[in-house]
């Protein structure tokens, strides 16, 4: 117990931004290579002035083989200074970090030493399954009273997914949040409007519908998830839906405004079915109920069919497949990460009604193959993905795959496994640092990145 | 006030009020944050009424019940009860600290009320008063007791009041990081204190 707040909490994302840079990033891995070696959680030096600068620290092997390693998040963030459940003295330490096939559910220790983080306790797929009925956890967010974690499926591998609760002090599952789902069945992420009691969640699929990889019958069908959902977060209770329209499949990132006091956010949609378009949608309050509206279109660029993968030469196109968006503490940038074209993507949204695309890097692409500075004549796999923005916004950092099943069907040949960075000049301006690009070995693919003390998706605040 | 004097009981009893109402988990900060929420000051103010509502029901609450046991009960009885209550919430509060439950900030003015009461009686903010109500030998206890709990009501509005409007208006949130201080030991500590108190007075 600490005598003042962790010293990671800030009231407001303004008060974050002043946060110094951070000094380790951990990286979720994920062992593709089939020889049986499990997941891992590694530990990566961001410290420019460090001598192991952009190298691996350390690696943290997971007890199990399978997990699948996705998404994850932290036991305590800057929510714990909420006025209405305050508990400032709580820590900062621990990585709740789900296992998406397993269900497994892993609570990694960052202290006393956090370059070296040390397994504390696992959560076994029955404890969620009998307390929660859930199971594929999935999004983790730090709540004023609770974790909370995003689930795909119940125990059959069907819907509904949703969200459960594990308690902040003993990680027990406390069971599932809702009160009332409404017309909600398919889960993916999660966040809120904590001052003004709002949950919104989007939609991917079931477990049965995406562990097999992305299947084309289903996705022409417009099975796959098109909905945005909108809750009462004290009551628990569904209060809205919208439907983007069946074209538009798989609607997966939320991104909230950091400012409690604003009251939209962005979504983001992986294809529409009617030109392989990805596109960013504002959610936004319109005469007290929700509104949304596409804010962003990133079209599909042409391509020779012998430079695509079975699933896509029909179409001699490259899909973006917008897979990751994140956005800036002080709502200004919003990144997104077009995994099937070989781009990261900057939008200026001081206005969110009208995204302006300010800055593009290019780098793999299912057709495009853009190399690293760092080795300008290799052709690189994989595509920027998993996006994590510092808290200062000075800094960018993405990995490269998406979801096992996915890796293998667009990018057939491997989709190797690396991890880059950008830098962020005063003006907003991205370059790609040449000095950062780590590739994993061992066969372990990079997913999701969260930085050391926070990041721009892992805090909410209470103020502005 | 028999037991302690005079002037000596009645600061006491207005300062408690002011630690009380200093404590950003008692109210100021709620209301700060519902004000930020609608960007106006007259939000900030509209809040301290329920909360200030709800700490004062908590507390009330104590003391009624602390006079109505002094006015029945032998002294030494109503003062050991007192003392052991008192060590016990403290030593409770020392070893295991729950956090609320509570979520949702758009509460309406009876919600706001209810969160005052309920922090306060999870504090045991009450509790603290008990060796002052108890130790007087007041011809009339009940008024007394009123007196007290109005004493203490002055100091703890008076407090909530100003911290609130001078965070809101002046200084801002950003300071909480590294200023606000883990009230719930050195609270735990004040119980026990008090409960020592009640021993001897």
């Amino acid at each position: 117990m600490l005598l003042k707040p962790d010293p990671t909490f800030y009231a407001s994302a303004k008060d974050a931004m002043k946060a110094p840079p951070e000094m380790l990033a951990y990286v979720a891995l994920l062992s593709a290579s089939g020889n049986g070696s499990p997941d891992a959680l590694a530990v990566v030096d961001v410290d420019p002035s460090s001598a192991s600068f952009a190298r691996e620290l350390d690696r943290v092997e997971l007890p199990n083989t399978g997990d699948e390693l996705h998404h994850f998040g932290w036991n305590a963030c800057s929510a714990a200074l909420c006025p209405f459940a305050p508990r400032p003295h709580v820590e900062r330490r621990y990585l709740i970090v789900p296992g998406l096939r397993s269900s497994r559910i892993h609570i990694i220790d960052t202290k006393p030493d956090p370059a070296h983080p040390r397994i504390a306790r696992v959560i076994e797929p029955e404890e969620i399954v009998e307390r929660a009925g859930y199971t594929r956890p999935h999004t983790v967010h730090c709540g004023p009273d609770a974790i909370y974690v995003s689930a795909l499926g119940n125990a059959a591998g069907d819907g509904p997914g949703g969200i459960f609760m594990l308690d902040c002090d003993t990680f027990d599952v406390i069971g599932p949040w809702e009160a009332d789902r409404g017309p909600q069945y398919l889960a993916y992420d999660f966040w809120w409007h904590l001052t003004q009691d709002v949950m919104v969640t989007s939609e991917w699929g079931t477990p049965n519908m995406i562990e097999g990889g992305l299947d084309p019958n289903l996705l022409l069908g417009g099975k796959y998830g098109h909905h945005l959902h909108f809750w009462d977060l004290r009551s628990r209770r569904h209060a809205q839906s919208i439907d983007l329209g069946a074209e538009q499949q798989m609607v997966l990132e939320l991104r909230p405004s950091h400012d409690p006091a604003n009251a939209y956010g962005f979504a983001g949609v992986v294809v529409s079915l009617k030109d392989l378009s990805s596109s960013i949608w504002l959610w936004h309050r319109n005469n007290g109920a929700w509104a949304v509206q596409k804010v962003i279109e990133i079209p599909a660029e042409p391509a020779d069919p012998a430079q695509l993968p079975d699933m896509l030469k029909g179409f001699s196109a490259v899909p973006p497949l917008l897979s990751d968006i994140d956005l800036s503490l002080d709502d200004r940038y919003l990144y997104a990460s077009c995994w099937g074209t070989g781009e990261m993507r900057q939008y200026d949204v001081s206005d969110p009604f009208a995204p302006k695309l300010v800055g593009s890097v290019h780098i793999g692409g299912i057709a495009r193959r853009a190399p690293h500075p760092a080795n300008p004549s290799r052709p690189l796999a994989g595509g920027p993905q998993m996006v994590e923005i510092s808290r200062d916004g000075r800094r960018v950092y993405f990995t490269n795959s998406l979801y096992r099943a996915w890796d293998d069907q667009f990018y057939p040949d491997g989709v190797g496994s690396w991890m880059v960075k950008l830098d962020v000049d005063g003006d907003g301006a991205i370059a790609v640092d040449p000095k950062f690009f780590l590739e994993f070995d061992g066969g372990h693919r990079a997913h999701q990145v969260r930085l050391q003390g926070g990041d721009a998706s892992s805090d909410s605040y209470c103020y502005s | 006030m028999g037991g302690m004097s005079g002037h000596f009981a009645w600061t006491a009893l207005f300062l408690l009020g002011c630690y009380h109402g200093l404590n950003p988990a008692m109210g100021w900060l709620f209301a700060v944050a519902l004000g930020m929420q609608e960007r106006r000051i007259g939000a900030v103010l509209l809040a301290i009424v329920p909360l200030a509502v709800g700490h004062i029901a908590s507390v009330a609450a104590i003391v009624a019940l602390a006079v109505t046991a002094a006015v029945d009960l032998p002294r030494p009885v109503v003062h050991g009860v007192a003392a052991g209550v008192l060590l016990g919430f403290g030593a409770y509060r020392l070893i295991r600290i729950r956090h609320p439950r509570w979520v949702g900030m758009r509460v309406g003015f009876w919600g706001l009320c209810l969160w005052g009461f309920l922090m306060s009686s999870a504090h045991g903010a009450g509790l603290m008063l008990v060796p002052f109500v108890t130790a007087g030998a007041s011809t009339a206890p009940y008024a007394a007791g009123a007196a007290m709990l109005a004493v203490h009501t002055l100091g703890y509005l008076a407090t909530m009041t100003a911290v609130a409007l001078v965070v809101y208006a002046k200084v801002g949130v950003s300071f909480l990081r590294t200023a606000w201080l883990n009230v719930d030991v050195i609270w735990a500590i004040a119980l026990i204190v008090t409960g020592i108190v009640a021993l001897f007075v």
